[in-house]
């Protein structure tokens, strides 16, 4: 069972929670996600902090900085996912660079996936041409590799990428990197058609999403909305960051 | 004993060589990617670009540069010391060789907007002239702790006109201002051509700089045959951070039997954690957009390297340089900081001439030099020391 090709086929505006490991405590990633599913996310992304993580804006830069300093590890990330799993059944990806991945043994790295029951991986800075055998592992194990295809992707090449993921693909909704502003509407309205039109399979949007309304709007243009540097921005250490994290989520998530 | 190749013809059209290279970058720098690759290869053939880049190098660089016999130097070693002078270029180093190139690929593909990383400065100091000079607007990163080690580069930058952006993410040096350059050029790829300074990051970039800087090894096979009537030296050696000025040299000669050596910088030595040592001490990994051979820990996170030259404090390599060792066509050994020091001061008392630092590593490994007799051995001076005065003062415990 994909957790993630289910959850797809559901007709709903869907929400997409994205969550640095082990930020702001090294502990914080189980409680943070099960706040999520409690306050309605549909699916889960979780972040493995990188030392150099060149696609992403300051906001997520600083949690990746904080969760390493915090002593986060690929082996830590695993054991709480494997917690995690225990006591949710929703759609669980990871997100993060490949050099930890590569550094773990992407055959490792995909075998500790499968016990753990990761649904789904995003790899911003392995794109389709180096990423054709990593994708096609990903999936002999019933794992969704989910590419990114941006605003300055081809027609032809977002079918290719989605051919390729298979299960859904990730629609960054800007040129730049995650928490930057949103660009104009219209602009936006004709990428996400062009993208809806040539993509074989589901898309979310993500990137520079904060508020209920855009979450709402890009579901009426996709198949679902991430938010991530916004909900990191307003949760830290120093106060209860799962009752934060509740507020927040549950104000993305609400349908009136 | 190195192993000599013929017909080399790398990168294949994918941008690798074999398991290293590649393009490692966020979706939305795939097409400028492919633009750049496309735009370069036209250029590369086209004869009016060619012409345009030459006169540039001549009329506004001063090549071509000298090929100087170190007589000294080679008496006191009982061998024959040629150095490539690079530091007699414009702007002081080899690093504008490939700035003018990719200045005038930018004016081609119409992009105003320039950026660059810098770790010396001695890169950002040559885009910031030739941005100048073509009246393009300019932005070097720069990490904080480079900023406060080369003021002097900084002041220079700024006095051209280029707006000097500090990073403090990370550990404020080149691997974070690169980074921050990436960012940078993600999200203003429509109108923003990103000037890299070295033979890294995704294809077509290693391909495009050491491209650029084969000018380097190109005269100097030819001033060689015209100072000795002989066609061939024995022995090539550069330092190496991210390798450019070591390819600019090498390339040239990478089907002939000549032996190559690239010296690293050891830091504080090959057996601490301070060093910059990358070939010989870095495993296989993705940094910046290329696969290539990486300082880094166990879970794949990157190690900050260290060493007395900002130049050469880099923890990646350009992918070439992986596959040249890989091949054992280039031998890769390194010099400790003080070895370097050392070195600096030696060749500025025997021939008049203050290295740059990261050039100072290459001239530690001549200077250990034993029992070689009669060996023709071309040294790059990539770059001079002026930048360096107030490091080596320091670290001399001297206030200036």
């Amino acid at each position: 069972m994909n957790r993630i090709r289910n959850l797809f086929k559901k007709d709903k505006d869907k929400l997409i929670v994205f969550l640095t490991a082990g930020y702001p405590e090294i502990n914080s990633t189980e409680k943070l996600v099960l706040a999520a599913v409690e306050s309605g996310a549909d699916m889960i992304e979780i972040g493995i902090p990188f030392s150099d993580p060149q696609a992403d804006g300051p906001i997520i830069q600083k949690a990746s900085e904080k969760a390493l300093s915090n002593g986060i590890t690929l082996d830590i990330i695993f054991q709480q996912v494997k917690s995690i799993r225990k006591k949710t059944n929703i759609p669980i990806s990871l997100m993060g660079y490949y050099n930890p991945i590569l550094k773990r043994g992407i055959d490792r790295f995909l075998a500790d996936c499968v016990v753990n029951e990761i649904d789904g991986i995003i790899l911003p800075d392995l794109p389709y041409d180096e990423g054709k055998e990593f994708c096609n592992k990903a999936k002999q194990l019933g794992i969704s590799p989910i590419l990114l295809v941006a605003p300055n992707t081809s027609n032809k090449r977002i079918e290719e990428i989605s051919n390729l993921s298979n299960d859904l693909i990730y629609a960054v909704s800007i040129l730049g990197i995650t928490g930057n502003d949103l660009s104009s509407k219209k602009e936006l309205i004709k990428y996400l058609n062009r993208v809806k039109a040539n993509s074989s399979c589901p898309f979310i949007v993500g990137f520079g999403i904060k508020t209920n309304d855009d979450v709402k709007w890009f579901n009426k243009y996709s198949n679902g909305a991430v938010v991530g540097s916004h909900i990191l921005n307003h949760i830290n250490a120093d106060e209860d960051y799962v009752l934060r994290a509740n507020e927040i989520i549950n104000s993305l998530s609400k349908s009136s | 004993m190195q192993n000599y190749l013929t017909n080399y013809n790398l990168p294949d059209n994918k941008g690798h060589f074999e398991e290293y290279g590649g393009k490692f970058v966020p979706e939305t720098l795939i097409p400028a990617l492919h633009e750049l690759e496309k735009k370069y290869l036209i250029s590369k053939k086209d004869d009016l670009f060619q012409k345009e880049l030459s006169t540039l190098l001549k009329e506004y660089s001063g090549r071509e540069t000298p090929l100087y016999f170190a007589k000294k130097i080679s008496e006191t070693l009982n061998t024959n010391i040629w150095l490539k002078r690079e530091d007699l270029n414009h702007t002081g180093a080899h690093k504008i060789n490939n700035a003018l190139g990719q200045v005038l690929l930018a004016n081609r593909m119409g992009k105003k907007r320039i950026i660059a990383e810098t770790g010396a400065g001695q890169h950002g100091v040559a885009t910031a002239a030739a941005a100048a000079k073509f009246g393009l607007s300019c932005k070097v990163y720069m990490g904080a702790e480079d900023i406060e080690r080369q003021k002097l580069n900084v002041f220079k930058m700024n006095l051209m006109g280029a707006e000097i952006i500090p990073v403090h993410s990370g550990s404020k040096t080149l691997k974070d201002a690169t980074n921050e350059a990436i960012r940078d050029w993600v999200t203003n790829v429509e109108n923003t051509f990103y000037i890299i300074g070295s033979s890294v990051g995704p294809h077509p970039y290693p391909m495009i700089v050491r491209d650029f800087q084969s000018i380097i090894g190109i005269e100097t096979k030819k001033q060689f045959k015209e100072k000795t009537g002989k066609s061939l030296p024995d022995r090539l050696v550069a330092c190496i951070g991210g390798g450019s000025n070591a390819l600019g040299l090498f390339y040239p000669f990478i089907e002939d039997k000549v032996r190559i050596i690239g010296v690293e910088a050891a830091g504080k030595g090959l057996n601490t954690e301070q060093h910059a040592a990358t070939v010989t001490k870095g495993e296989f990994g993705v940094l910046h957009g290329a696969a290539s051979l990486i300082l880094q820990n166990g879970d794949g996170q990157i190690n900050l390297p260290h060493s007395v030259s900002a130049g050469l404090d880099y923890p990646g390599i350009g992918p070439e340089h992986c596959y040249l060792k890989k091949i054992n066509r280039v031998e890769y050994v390194s010099a400790t900081d003080d070895e370097a020091l050392e070195a600096f001061s030696w060749m500025s008392k025997m021939e008049g001439i203050i290295p740059a630092l990261e050039t100072a590593h290459a001239i530690a490994y001549i200077k250990k030099l034993k029992n070689v007799k009669n060996e023709d051995i071309i040294l790059n001076l990539s770059g001079r020391g002026d930048k360096d005065i107030n490091t080596v003062a320091k670290e001399l415990g001297i206030h200036l």
